[in-house]
């Protein structure tokens, strides 16, 4: 059996994973919910944003400069990627969108491996996140505790993006009733753009944040795409708090499981999404009567 | 008419040109291609890919988790062979099959619960738990990383002279029959009555429960289907590679199906072939090319954005439809000898048939259909409240009301397209509570709708046998070994309908070269393929020209011989000139009801919904 410390240790570390998951899987369920489109460049784009940490913290010691650079990237990427392709599928079947971005997904991963080469790459944590610290029962990276906190700052900056001002209502109205938004006479498609470019934001400052954590390889947004999904499936289709509980559900499940036994840490996360499928099948948080 | 040919020669013509491309093409590929392990592979690729085609081509379910099955076919068979505990290999490739169908079971059981996008995510996410599984827990019996090597080659023994299908050209021989059965089979299951419900489903998963379709049971059929190719395309890798590589689960394997579907062309068959083709020249040729190697990923994903933004039919697809425009030009002619001796007698072809009458206890009551205290509220909104209702056998009952008043509700809960919260729904005297929109059509209740809901890509005369068959066959039917257009009774249905509709000049074209008059015949006649006892009309005359709309009336009335009919309508001198007794509804509850003299002539009506106006 594992002792307490390794316990809580495990439990912290499930916290720091599950609120990236958050992170990027609100961006991913925003895009669905208001654009209907399924986002299958969305762990390309949580790459792009590690691969800018990695470049920006190898140069200069500034984590705010990266998180910055992080941003701006995604944001004119998500910018292009809607105004140059994704705009002309909304009127497309959900497949076609599928195909769209999964193509797109290619094309971002093989340009950086082209760029960056396929090996993987570390990346040094910021100045003053080196270290560790004593949280009682045990000692703990500081890097982990403060990502904690950063996302949660970001989350709630998330929240209170959707929840308290105006663009927030529009977004949130446009995934209960998208044809009603449009009657009521908003700009539906300028909306659109919006939050696609605050998605790919979203997974773009999660990669910035996860890269110092691990190291950076070109595919290593696969993963974080088929967690994501499954986040959403446990959480509920475009929901903002379905996507930061069914985060943090899924970081400990797979925290937790890896310190019984590594080999079931993934399929622990896919039986509990099983379940949900069975019990609830709209999600946690979903709405009634969205397939 | 396109059936009678497909008969003959022409049915068989795909089987013939298959069989001699996969006799010629070995040659060409080993003179100017290398060699032919690479069309192998193709191939190999191609029978995984037959099965995707049924699901995504066909039904339209796009399936992110088809390595899974194509893993566990493969893994099984290998791991019963290099374990020592199975001699026979054709025994054990059988298995490895039947594991990759078993398996499809438990996902599609999870995976089809959701449609569309949810489907995709949840496929997905098992395709990533089989590679976990197979990847740790199951190191031990699969090799883990390593995968497993020593797959055994089948062999054939006849006379004591054995022939092993181990080298290249016996693995080709082996993999190509394969892919020739497996083809064959394929063609089989598109030309027959299954593959239509499959198409349709595609098109309109709605109207086909709606037309006595068990939609979901079918997806399941196709799921396990195609998870039976995928396996079996699996076993052959791991017998062509004498070893079962552990990246046939990886999502890699799924996205590459996928990619290769769409560039070749979905939903013809041969699409994935050729786009394996394509994907694995493609990929062959650009990595020998100095710099542009290691892009050889970027130019494919690019190639495939491209196609699916501008030729979303691929390439197979797009050959295909230049060639049907070609030859589609001088089609009109021959007609008429056909519909003349399905003229004989149309009347007793569309008489009603019900199964509830005859499944009901035997003195039933004298009504057809029976409403009692039906209700439906939408969070607070009482859309439908505590409504009653009795139709006697070829009653025609309209029901008039202003907007909102819950007409459409009341028509979509009597249909079974939606529980009531409370009440009860009695077909000749049969509780139809525990019913669905299916098994309502089965039993003889079908509903016409208000706005058009037909399958788009199929002609006249293919979305209605689509109906005609539902009801022909029941909910569910495998008769893959059919021909759609192969049931007499059916046929003649059709034919009878296309008279009675006047549709039979356009009874060949595609739906989007209708005009709306014909459109709004045609979704008419979709609800009469059941030959319905009880016939729902929900505003049958909606967006018609006045002349149309003659038309259209003297059409209900003769559907009214023999026929319960209920009709919701907003044209108040059809509703007067058509029915019997009327229902007036208004915000969910019902404020009059009797003749049409009666409800003309009743003051709360006039007062509540025309104004106080005097009715014709």
């Amino acid at each position: 059996m594992p002792t307490l410390a390794q316990f809580l240790s495990q439990a912290f570390n499930g916290i720091a994973l599950g609120s990236l998951l958050a992170l990027i899987a609100s961006g991913l369920s925003i895009i669905l919910g208001t654009l209907g489109v399924l986002n299958f460049a969305h762990g390309a784009m949580f790459m792009l944003g590690a691969y800018t940490g990695f470049v920006v913290l190898s140069h200069w010691d500034s984590f705010a400069g990266a998180l910055l650079l992080g941003a701006l990237v995604l944001l004119v990427v998500g910018f292009c990627l809607e105004r140059g392709l994704i705009r002309f599928y909304y009127r497309r079947p959900p497949e076609d969108q599928i195909l769209v971005t999964f193509g797109l997904g290619i094309m971002i991963i093989e340009a950086v491996r082209y760029v960056f080469g396929p090996l993987s790459q570390r990346v040094p944590l910021p100045s003053w996140g080196q270290g560790i610290v004593n949280l009682g029962f045990f000692v703990y990276p500081l890097y982990r505790v403060q990502v904690i906190g950063i996302v949660a700052l970001l989350l709630f900056a998330f929240y209170i993006l959707l929840y308290r001002t105006r663009i927030g209502l529009v977004v949130r109205a446009g995934i209960e009733d998208p044809l009603m938004v449009e009657l009521l006479g908003t700009h539906v498609r300028r909306m659109f753009l919006v939050v696609f470019c605050l998605g790919a934001m979203a997974a773009g400052i999660a990669g910035v944040i996860y890269a110092p954590l691990s190291a950076v390889i070109p595919n290593m947004g696969e993963p974080f795409l088929v967690q994501c999904f499954v986040v959403i499936v446990i959480g509920g289709l475009g929901s903002f708090p379905g996507a930061v509980v069914g985060g943090l559900i899924v970081g400990e499940i797979l925290s937790l499981t890896t310190l019984f036994d590594p080999a079931y840490a993934q399929a622990a996360i896919y039986a509990v999404m099983t379940l949900v499928l069975i019990v609830r099948p709209r999600g946690l948080f979903g709405t009634m009567g969205r397939t | 008419m396109a059936s009678a040919q497909r008969r003959g020669l022409q049915r068989w013509l795909p089987e013939l040109a298959m069989a001699a491309s996969l006799v010629i093409l070995p040659f060409v590929f080993a003179r100017w291609l290398g060699s032919v392990d690479l069309l192998t592979r193709i191939l190999i690729w191609g029978v995984f890919g037959l099965g995707f085609d049924l699901l995504f081509g066909r039904t339209g379910l796009l399936s992110f988790g088809q390595g899974a099955f194509y893993g566990t076919g493969g893994f099984v068979t290998a791991y019963l062979l290099t374990a020592g505990l199975l001699n026979s290999v054709w025994l054990a490739m059988a298995i490895g099959i039947a594991a990759a169908a078993a398996f499809s079971v438990l996902v599609g059981y999870l995976a089809l619960r959701r449609v569309g996008i949810y489907f995709t995510m949840i496929t997905l996410a098992f395709g990533e738990l089989a590679y976990f599984l197979e990847n740790s827990p199951l190191a031990r019996w699969t090799g883990g990383e390593n995968g497993l090597p020593g797959v055994p080659a089948p062999s054939l023994q006849l006379d004591g002279f054995a022939y092993s299908f181990s080298g290249s050209w016996p693995s080709y021989q082996l993999v190509a029959g394969f892919y020739f059965a497996g083809f064959v089979f394929a063609r089989f299951v598109v030309l027959s009555p299954v593959g239509s419900v499959l198409t349709a489903v595609r098109q309109n998963p709605a109207r086909t429960a709606a037309l006595g379709h068990d939609v979901r049971a079918y997806k399941f059929a196709v799921f396990v289907l195609a998870a039976a190719f995928a396996g079996c395309g699996g076993v052959l890798l791991g017998i062509f590679q004498s070893y079962m590589p552990p990246d046939a689960f990886a999502l890699e394997t799924s996205g590459q199906l996928v990619i290769q579907t769409v560039i070749g062309g979905a939903g013809t068959l041969i699409g994935p072939t050729v786009g394996a083709a394509i994907w694995l020249t493609l990929r062959d040729v650009l990595q020998t090319i100095p710099g542009v190697g290691d892009l050889w990923k970027f130019i494919l994903g690019f190639v495939f954005v491209i196609l699916v933004t501008f030729m979303p039919n691929g390439v197979v697809g797009t050959l295909l439809r230049l060639w049907s425009r070609q030859r589609s030009k001088p089609i009109e002619a021959p007609r008429g000898a056909v519909r003349q001796e399905a003229r004989a007698a149309p009347e007793a072809l569309l008489a009603p048939v019900s199964s509830a009458r005859a499944a009901a206890p035997a003195p039933s009551t004298p009504f057809a259909l029976e409403v009692k205290g039906l209700s439906k509220a939408y969070g607070g909104i009482h859309a439908v409240d505590g409504i009653s209702l009795a139709l006697p056998e070829g009653r025609l009952h309209a029901i008039i009301g202003p907007n909102g008043a819950g007409k459409s509700t009341f028509l979509r809960l009597i249909a079974r397209e939606e529980n009531p919260d409370t009440g009860q729904i009695l077909l000749h005297g049969l509780d139809m509570a525990a019913a669905d929109v299916t098994a309502a059509y089965q039993a003889g209740m079908a509903k016409s709708y208000q706005i058009n809901q037909l399958f788009p890509q199929l002609t006249v005369r293919q979305n209605l046998r689509i109906g005609a068959l539902g009801r022909y066959r029941g909910r569910l039917r495998l008769d893959v070994f059919r021909s759609a257009d192969g049931f007499g009774d059916v046929e003649r249905l059709v034919e009878a309908l296309l008279e009675e509709l006047d549709l039979a000049a356009s009874a060949d074209h595609a739906i989007n070269t209708l005009a709306y008059g014909e459109k709004r015949r045609l979704e008419l006649g979709l609800a009469l393929a059941c030959r319905p006892s009880v016939l729902l009309l929900d505003e049958p005359l909606a967006g018609l020209s006045p002349a149309e709309r003659e038309g259209a009336k003297h059409l209900i009335r003769n559907l009214n011989k023999g026929r319960t009919i209920i009709l919701v309508e907003h044209d108040m001198d059809a509703v007067f000139a058509l029915a019997e007794r009327i229902t007036v509804l208004h915000e969910g509850r019902k404020l009059a009801e009797g003749t049409p003299k009666e409800i003309s002539n009743d003051p709360l009506v006039r007062e509540a919904y025309l104004g106080g106006a005097a009715l014709p």
